[in-house]
């Protein structure tokens, strides 16, 4: 009876577990050293090589074994799994998963908003992270500013979701407006201040957002173009890449304009802020952004202050003001890490599921392939097309593995 | 940047005001659910959250006894007559009839409306409503009070989500399952990844720099891929659903970083102690536990707060290997995501839900930030 | 024409004050050493000057006009760090176009400027790399050229040379004294440590101690001298011997006796009321020499002979807990140890300093 309550079944695999790890790894060092191979006797100098060859293993074998069960198995089973069909007993089916998913306008919905999550919530939390690192860099209560914005990295991204649903909660027009979202939306009469703020602010910040693109896709082209350069060949997919996604996110901001110009706006009327399809993307973001910011400001904080003293010295004598300082002189330096967090943060982009599953559950042109590929598993019981849409989650991760390997090695070097 | 001559202090001044907005910017939705779960439901649907701080005025829409059953005949027309008041009375700082000046009278005074109709408000909360026929018909007339209300908080959420309430309401079984999965999860992982990156390490053996390589680059892939070739082994080896499968999802899945994490760390102890140890004739097992153990210290540290933050946060795994039809073994994010859905406009319950499930992360996190950083720093593939 | 002038420079972190009344003139074309032990406030003088340290008293002026409120850029200063700090991230071109381009110059006046210094340097074969891809001399000269390119009224150096090697470190030396020459018309102001980069580069030396200066003078004068018994010790090495003494007569010459029965008559004046007052002698070891006769100024015997070869340095039993005395004596010299030698030394290169540590000659 005893053994069912849970707290006491975790304590005891809490002590059978610690127990047993540590039994093993004693146990099979003294088997190993004193009857597989004693270090006594005839052979003992034989002996004592052998077992320090072998060694290693058993301190590797629980690790190992995990790794190897738990993650690298699952890679291949999966891939298996995306191309065969549960209904017809597993029978091989080739590509027709991947195909009727393809087919699926829920699935291209859910590529098309996590490319957005993946250009946006890095982005975003990479440069909020980055303002407020520099900012509190000076300051005396700099830490304790540091502090409260890394806080929201221990919420979970449900907490997270209930917390900004209170914030975006809608209550019928002649009541009291309980979410900030709309108290303050119910501010905006359409004058002047209104089309201000809604207006005008965003239509500058679209176009210099589509200026600062348009930038960096000529920085992506302009080698190809430029002749006598030395063009490696595995640069060139990135920088189509890079500027094909860029025309992509220019025409957005462009198109958004153009929507900021010419829609009514509903003035007075509280929103249902998660139904606005395509907005609502923006809404969810902003959770995983919220997260994410604190996680990119400790890390960048630690660079910055990396950073040499003396070169700031250096180009304060040479005439560079604080912006320049920051721009030309800190960031440049600190590039490699600003990639790090970059990549780090696309990662939990990429497996983001709490978020959209407790706020939205992928309604409203919300779906993302995390939960995609939840919903097609757990709710139409398809493991094909899960499988399928857990394999392409996996192809956009493998640049980064490759990356991250590629700079592990070259780093051990 | 002080201390360099001709200086503008404008821009410190400036640097101040940003972080001191991003600082309130993003603590603000963390204090709207944590002063939402003291409030009543009556107080969470009637006003905005930040109202309960700042200001001890409430606005608040009232409506006058329905006419088709109060309406008394008065002359040559109707009279409704009653108190808004009817639970607790209010100081009315101000009143109206129409949502576009809801403080255009004075209590006491009397509202004129079209053709005659009229209102007064008594400071008691007493109304008088006098119109025509087709006037005094329908629904009640609306009145906007502008009251003074003390703020007020209460801690009957908690007692409702971690004692008293029923069924989904109470969170204190999902609290304890939480808590189950989390600490072996956290514990376990710990100690069998510290063996692993010790040989790691400071072993010499073939295909060390392959392992290592592996270990990196099973830090990336995302865990959806293991979620359905998991779940139908341990179907098919009678783990089922259930405590031990998830503490060994949890275990394997926080085991590269846990690996690399504390390889990292172990490489950079000298290796001097390491050496001094063997030439003292100390064996591999008495070096790792009686040396690296303990100088690893922070490294293990560092990594379980990321293993517990991470255990006590998830949700999808717990969805695919713990939590089973019966719903018993329910965790608290899990529990949270249900009551979003059935309960989705009582904020009292969902605030103070969402802020007993946050509450211990934010403590750990705020009793060990020093060795979250420090994990955070070295974890971060550099 | 004066290039740079200090009045009355001071200062202080709160309660704290690091630099006292700091009064310099410092004329055009001259190469400045500041020298001191660290703490001393060398650095902190050369930040004020570069605009990197707040002034918080006094007034500074370059050309003739007062900078203190002036952004380090507008000052007409360069300066080469300690560190170089050089941008990692940038060539050694754009490293020392940055500050032109800065300031908005045209793309043919940068290279032209850049191209000059770089030849100057003989940097040009570098131009394209990165500093990572440079030694540690290479680097020291890009932080030169840096400087050069911005063609400053005043140079600023913070200790250039700790960085480098011994032997690097006197061939840079070199470099930097064959680079003032070719640029006569530039002020240079230098920090160092190290007497022999101060003594060897300077056209003055400001001794530097605890915040205030100590001695400003040629490094000649400075070592023949010395205005009290810091930049007496400080300068020199090994240090200056200090004896304590007692004057027995005044006048043009003084006269002193020490503990020991030794005897000098210096060539200082002093006053009459010096008479009887305790004083210290200073003599540097290398004016030291073995004497058989009973003008002696020291007698005492040899703890410790090192015989360097082109050099004898005896150190001499301290008694009564004085500082030992130190003689260095040219050459070889067979002296055992434990035996009680008697020193003496010429009149002129005699030194006395007041109980307070003045030298007779700075009263």
């Amino acid at each position: 009876m005893l053994m069912e309550n849970p707290a006491v079944l975790g304590l005891v695999t809490i002590v059978v577990g610690v127990g047993a790890c540590l039994g093993y790894y004693y146990l099979s060092n003294q088997f190993l050293d004193k009857i597989l191979f004693p270090a006594k006797g005839p052979n003992a100098g034989r002996n004592i090589n052998r077992a320090n060859m072998i060694r290693p293993w058993l301190f590797l074998f629980p690790a190992l074994f995990a790794l190897t069960l738990y993650l690298a198995y699952p890679v291949f089973e999966t891939l298996r799994l995306s191309l065969t069909d549960r209904t017809q007993g597993g029978a091989f089916v080739g590509f027709d998963n991947y195909r009727q998913m393809m087919n699926e306008a829920k699935f291209w919905e859910a590529v098309r908003n996590n490319m957005l999550w993946l250009i946006v919530v890095p982005a975003a939390s990479t440069a909020f992270g980055l303002l407020v690192a520099q900012l509190t860099d000076r300051i005396r209560w700099g830490n304790l500013a540091k502090s409260l914005i890394f806080m929201p990295m221990a919420i979970s991204f449900v907490g997270a979701s209930v917390i900004f649903k209170l914030i975006y909660d809608t209550r019928p027009e002649d009541q009291n407006q309980i979410g900030v979202l709309n108290a303050v939306w119910l501010k905006f009469d359409g004058g002047i201040g209104s089309i201000f703020t809604l207006q005008v602010v965003p239509t500058a910040l679209l176009l210099a957002f589509s200026g600062v693109v348009a930038y960096v896709v000529w920085m992506f082209v302009r080698d190809l173009v430029a002749t006598g350069k030395d063009r490696s060949i595995w640069l060139m997919p990135l920088r189509l890449v890079v500027a094909l996604g860029g025309m992509w996110l220019i025409w957005i901001s462009v198109s958004s304009v153009v929507g900021i110009w010419f829609t009514e706006l509903p003035y007075g009327e509280p929103q249902t802020w998660l139904t606005i399809p395509l907005w609502n993307n923006f809404l969810l973001m902003v959770v995983l952004i919220w997260i994410q910011t604190g996680f990119a400001m400790v890390i960048l904080s630690a660079a910055l202050r990396g950073i040499p003293e003396e070169t700031v010295e250096a180009a304060i004598v040479d005439g560079a003001n604080p912006f320049q300082i920051f721009f030309k002189i800190k960031v440049p330096q600190i590039m490699g890490t600003i990639v790090v967090v970059w990549t780090t943060i696309t990662l939990t982009v990429l497996k983001v599921f709490d978020i959209v599953f407790a706020m939205t559950n992928g309604q409203w042109e919300t779906q993302v392939l995390a939960n995609y590929m939840y919903d097609k598993l757990f709710r139409a019981n398809d493991w094909g097309v899960g499988s399928a849409s857990a394999i392409i989650i996996m192809l956009l991760v493998t640049p980064i593995l490759v990356w991250n390997v590629y700079n592990a090695r070259k780093e051990m070097r | 940047m002080a201390g360099i001559a001709g200086h503008k202090s404008a821009l410190t001044w400036a640097v101040h005001i940003s972080v001191a907005l991003l600082v309130v910017l993003w603590l603000f939705p963390t204090i709207g659910l944590f002063v939402s779960s003291f409030r009543t439901a009556d107080q969470i649907s009637s006003s905005g959250w930040w109202a309960a701080l700042t200001s001890s005025e409430q606005n608040q829409v009232y409506r006058a006894a329905d006419p088709d059953d109060n309406r008394v005949a008065e002359g040559d027309g109707f009279v409704v007559t009653g108190n808004i008041f009817e639970d607790e009375p209010r100081e009315i700082r101000a009143w109206g009839v129409s949502s576009r000046n809801v403080s255009a009278f004075q209590a006491g005074e009397t509202a004129e409306m079209k053709d005659g109709e009229t209102v007064t408000l008594q400071p008691d909360g007493s109304y008088v409503w006098r119109g025509n026929d087709k006037q005094l018909s329908g629904r009640g007339q609306r009145i906007f009070v502008t009251a003074t209300v003390p703020p007020e908080f209460t801690a009957d959420n908690y007692k409702t989500i971690l004692f008293s309430g029923t069924g989904q309401d109470n969170m204190a079984k999902a609290f304890f399952n939480t808590l189950t999965v989390t600490i072996p999860a956290t514990i376990i992982p710990i100690v069998v990844a510290a063996f692993a990156a010790y040989a790691l390490a400071w072993m010499e053996f073939p295909g060390r720099a392959l392992l290592i390589a592996a270990v990196v680059a099973l830090l990336v892939v995302p865990l959806q891929l293991a979620l359905i070739p998991l779940l139908r082994l341990h179907l098919g080896i009678g783990i089922g659903k259930g405590y031990l499968g998830v503490w060994l999802a949890h275990t394997a899945f926080g085991m590269p970083l846990a690996v690399y994490l504390l390889r990292n760390y172990m490489v950079g102890l000298p290796r001097d102690i390491i050496e001094n140890a063997k030439v003292d004739g100390a064996t591999d097992f008495q070096i790792f536990t009686r040396i690296i153990l303990p100088l690893s210290f922070p490294a293990l540290a560092s990594f379980a707060i990321f293993q517990f933050l991470w255990t006590w946060n998830d949700l999808l795994v717990a969805k695919v290997f713990l939590i089973d039809a019966t719903g018993s073994t329910t965790v608290m994010t899990n529990q949270i995501v249900e009551l979003l859905g059935t309960r989705g406009g009582n904020w009292e319950i969902l605030a103070t839900a969402a802020f007993v499930s946050i509450a211990v992360p934010l403590f750990v996190f705020f009793a060990m930030q020093r060795y979250l950083v420090r994990g955070l720093l070295a974890g971060s593939v550099k | 024409m004066t290039s740079l002038s200090l009045k009355d420079v001071s200062k202080s972190y709160g309660p704290v004050e690091v630099l006292r009344n700091i009064d310099l003139e410092i004329e055009e074309g001259e190469l400045i050493v500041f020298v001191g032990p660290s703490g001393c406030g060398k650095s902190t003088l050369l930040r004020m000057i570069a605009g990197l340290e707040k002034i918080t008293g006094g007034t500074l002026e370059i050309d003739g006009t007062v900078v203190n409120d002036v952004p380090p850029a507008q000052r007409g200063i360069a300066m080469v760090f300690q560190s170089y700090a050089l941008y990692p991230h940038m060539t050694v071109y754009d490293n020392m176009a940055f500050a032109l381009k800065l300031a908005h110059q045209s793309k043919d006046e940068i290279d032209k400027a850049v191209r000059s210094a770089a030849e100057t340097l003989q940097l040009t074969h570098l131009l394209d790399r990165l500093p990572k891809a440079l030694s540690g001399g290479q680097r020291q000269r890009v932080a030169i050229g840096r400087a050069i390119v911005r063609d400053p009224k005043v140079f600023l150096f913070d200790e250039p040379l700790s960085n480098l090697d011994a032997a690097l470190r006197v061939a840079t030396r070199i470099e930097i004294a064959q680079l003032k020459e070719s640029m006569p018309e530039s002020t240079m102001i230098y920090v160092t440590h190290d007497q022999v980069e101060a003594m060897t580069l300077a056209s003055r030396i400001v001794v530097l101690h605890g915040g205030d200066v100590e001695q400003f003078g040629k490094p000649l004068e400075l070592y023949e001298r010395p205005a009290n018994t810091f930049v007496a010790q400080f300068i020199g090495s090994p240090a200056m011997n200090l004896i304590e003494a007692k004057v027995t007569a005044t006048g043009e010459t003084t006269s002193v006796q020490m503990a020991d029965g030794g005897h000098a008559d210096v060539p200082i004046a002093s006053r009459e009321s010096d008479l009887g007052t305790s004083v210290k002698l200073g003599v540097r070891p290398e004016d030291l020499t073995i004497t058989q006769s009973d003008d002696y100024l020291v007698s005492a015997e040899v703890e410790i002979v090192e015989a360097l070869g082109e050099t004898t340095v005896l150190y001499f039993k301290a008694e009564n807990g004085d500082p030992s005395l130190i003689a260095k004596l040219p050459g070889i010299n067979k002296i055992d140890k434990h035996t009680t030698v008697r020193m003496t030394a010429e009149q002129d290169k005699l030194h006395l300093f007041d109980s307070a540590g003045k030298s007779f000659l700075y009263r």
